[in-house]
């Protein structure tokens, strides 16, 4: 199949192995990606917070960009597809909103592209059995507690993702790969997200929890598909009780054999390697 | 002349506040309600009273992460991260400004960058909020860290027609 990308700016930077990864497993599993034209930023928190209009119309400027090319944009970073789902329903909920923003971005929005996530489109369309058939090394001894964070569920009639008390599909995927997820109670609890430069203090706090408590389920390690959550799980947590995060699709890499793993691993804060090592899985 | 709880429900669009039956829900799933001086709810009480100045002074609005736990789960559909935005944004145009100062230079960082290349470069932005912060010295081993593996690059590849990017920030500026 044939989508469109949208990286984002995350994943140019802080999230490398994020696109890395995304885009070796999408090449394995014959999943053509093309680039959106001259993207810009979504305007992510920092603009919804500050100024309403200014975050739609950094969002349809995206959207109406991938328009050229209907049909699903694949959105990896959580953030960029929490802000591009937010915009689709503000420009289809509000008339006067519409006009004014495709005035301001100088291009007419016409809703043709369907924004998903990777997780999404690797369950849905591929499917755990043809990632099972994938699986070149079953990833026994690896249990990760899937953290879904905020932005992919919440508010669940604008995200329509997935579950939003109890999200399960990153589960699974992980479960057709041969490790073993855990259930956990913190799925969908926030890492504090943008706080993590102007109030610290606050997201090491909830890392801290968060560590604590994928500890209390038996976890060795997290995943995740965000690069804020990623980038809080791996630089914020104390020495003393972090466990390695990865993104979802380094894990899949894995499995799967394919290379890039090793060059990815080097760029985390928390270096996953010795786990891995210890459960002969690298 | 319209009330503060006029003025906001017109900014929301959604459900008017006076949905709000106080059951807390909000405030018992909100994950940095432990460091607010106002939980949600009670800010949604203020505005009730009409406790303008209060609430756009308060470090709550500035605090709330967006995580959208409260409205997701409020039995009244009270949009109520949407109505932080909005307390956010009323507070910066009336020159108010933000309580917690940190936090409003990070933004203002964040949104520089873009209108600066388009897309964000961390380095630059992290220097810019630190020059703004005056915060100088937090995770410098860190960046210096991210930079060594190549994480960070001084620079990165900018939107090509830069111009219309910034011409959404000139038409939306106020």
């Amino acid at each position: 199949m044939k989508v469109s990308y949208y990286p984002g700016c995350s994943l140019h930077a802080t999230g490398k192995e994020y696109d890395l990864s995304v885009k070796a497993v999408c090449k394995a599993l014959d999943i053509e990606l093309q680039e959106v034209d001259d993207w810009s930023c979504c305007g992510a928190s920092s603009a919804h917070m500050t100024n309403f209009k200014l975050s739609v119309a950094l969002s349809a400027r995206n959207l109406i960009a991938a328009e050229k090319d209907p049909g699903d944009v694949m959105v990896p970073c959580a953030a960029c597809f929490n802000r591009f789902k937010s915009a689709q329903h503000h420009l289809r909920s509000d008339e006067t909103l519409k006009k004014e923003v495709e005035g301001i971005v100088g291009g007419q929005f016409d809703d043709t592209v369907v924004v998903r996530n990777p997780i999404d489109i690797y369950y849905n369309e591929i499917g755990v059995d043809t990632l099972r058939e994938k699986v070149k090394k079953k990833l026994t001894g690896l249990k990760p507690v899937s953290y879904y964070g905020c932005l992919l569920l919440r508010p669940p009639g604008v995200c329509e993702f997935d579950n939003y008390e109890n999200p399960v599909l990153m589960d699974k995927l992980m479960d057709s790969l041969g490790a073993e997820p855990l259930n956990w109670a913190c799925k969908t609890d926030c890492c504090g997200g943008s706080l993590t430069l102007g109030k610290t203090e606050i997201v090491v706090r909830l890392v801290d929890k968060l560590m604590f408590m994928a500890r209390e389920a038996g976890a060795n390690c997290l995943v995740t598909a965000c690069p804020v959550c990623f980038a809080n799980l791996d630089t914020r947590a104390d020495k003393s009780r972090g466990l390695p995060a990865f993104y979802f699709t380094e894990i899949m890499a894995l499995a799967m054999g394919l290379e890039g793993p090793e060059t990815w691993f080097k760029l985390h804060n928390v270096d996953p390697r010795p786990l891995l090592k210890s459960l002969g899985l690298f | 002349m319209a009330t503060f709880l006029e003025e906001i429900n017109e900014k929301i669009k959604g459900v008017p506040l006076q949905a709000c039956y106080h059951c807390r829900k909000c405030t018992a799933g909100c994950p940095v309600a432990f460091a607010m001086e106002h939980n949600p709810n009670k800010v949604v009480k203020m505005i009730q009273m009409g406790m303008k100045s209060e609430v756009l002074n308060s470090s709550t609005i500035w605090l709330c992460a967006s995580c959208e736990t409260c409205v997701t789960r409020c039995p009244n559909d009270v949009d109520i991260a949407r109505m932080m935005d909005c307390l956010r944004e009323m507070a910066i145009e009336s020159k108010i400004g933000a309580r917690e100062k940190k936090i409003l230079h990070f933004h203002e960082a964040f949104l520089s960058s873009i209108k600066s290349g388009g897309r964000i470069n961390e380095p630059m932005m992290i220097v810019n909020y630190k020059l703004k912060s005056g915060d100088y010295f937090s995770d410098m081993g860190m960046g210096m860290s991210m930079f060594m593996k190549g994480k960070i690059k001084l620079s990165s590849p900018r939107t090509k027609d830069i111009e219309s990017v910034r011409a959404i920030f000139s038409k939306t500026s106020k």
